[in-house]
């Protein structure tokens, strides 16, 4: 069996790519998107192993609820996406300035 | 053994996350996400996690990546635009990335964690994962997940409150002028004189 480390490795490095790949693709709102997912798996993966290796249920109810909310946030991105490129008919980050920040 | 399919399954969780983030068509960023949660659901059962395994393969990618492929091809987009600057913030990308791994790696493996050998037994030998879930659910955590459920409303609310446009174009008809219209409205009698046959 793997010990702990290797376990929060991976999550350590699954992170670290999506934050990368949010600054690659910086204009593109779809994969900015699929990173927020990447990042969330990789935050549950953490929480898992602590459970399996603390031997408390804990971990496995906040991976729970942190799929729900996710699944929640993804709806309402994509419902809000789609808004978008009705409005405005491109989802350029860079083009996304109405509010002037 | 158990080592062995660890690191294949990672091997394929890195390699996909890494087509995620490079590849050109959406479409196909979508599509290695979903191996990507199919591995990472495979290294949750190596955890013992089975319900949290099957929960992430049916509402995540039966549900989720397939409501992300919907709007991905719904969406009429020129991607090659928005692929603008790919190449100029790879450095920055990687550097910080690289950092991040670091600071994390330096503290992963400096907190070497003793695990009691007795905890670890007991779980192996209780219940099953779900049964354990559900006994703990619903019982110390049933307020959360109650606040779970409403969150899941409102987030359904919301996403067909944004998306739903009234039809402007749309024909349809209204009942209560339709039952107050009265014959003198619609019937008009035109006096015509007779014509001859000739």
């Amino acid at each position: 069996m793997p010990e702990l480390y290797e376990f929060l490795t991976l999550g350590a490095l699954l992170f670290c790519m999506s934050v990368a790949g949010i600054f690659l693709n910086r204009k593109n709102l779809i994969i900015i998107l699929l990173c927020i997912e990447l990042m969330l798996l990789s935050v549950n993966l953490n929480f898992i192993a602590f459970s399996h290796f603390n031997a408390d249920i804990a971990g496995q109810i906040f991976v729970f609820f942190i799929l729900t909310v996710a699944a929640a946030e993804s709806a309402i991105g994509l419902a809000i996406l789609v808004v978008l490129f009705r409005n405005k008919n491109t989802i350029n980050v860079d083009e996304l300035d109405t509010l002037k920040g | 053994m158990i080592t062995f399919i660890f690191y294949l399954f990672a091997f394929i969780l890195i390699g996909s996350a890494y087509r995620v983030i490079t590849v050109k068509n959406p479409v196909h960023a979508v599509l290695f996400l979903v191996l990507a949660f199919f591995s990472s659901a495979a290294i949750w059962l190596l955890l013992q996690a089975e319900f949290l395994a099957i929960v992430l393969v049916l509402v995540y990618v039966g549900a989720v990546m397939v409501l992300f492929l919907f709007v991905v091809m719904m969406l009429d987009i020129n991607f090659s635009q928005l692929r603008e600057g790919f190449v100029h913030h790879l450095p920055i990308a990687a550097f910080v990335g690289a950092i991040m791994l670091l600071e994390m790696i330096l503290v992963i493996w400096a907190w070497q964690k003793e695990i009691p050998e007795a905890a670890m037994a007991a779980a192996a030998g209780s219940l099953p994962n779900t049964t354990l879930l559900g006994q703990v659910l619903y019982t110390e955590y049933v307020y959360p997940f109650e606040i779970a459920a409403a969150i899941l409303l409102v987030a359904m609310v919301a996403a067909i409150a944004l998306t739903m446009r009234p039809h402007t174009r749309a024909k349809y008809q209204k009942p209560e002028q339709q039952v107050q219209v009265r014959r003198e409205d619609r019937v008009r009698l035109v006096k015509m004189p007779t014509e001859s046959k000739d």
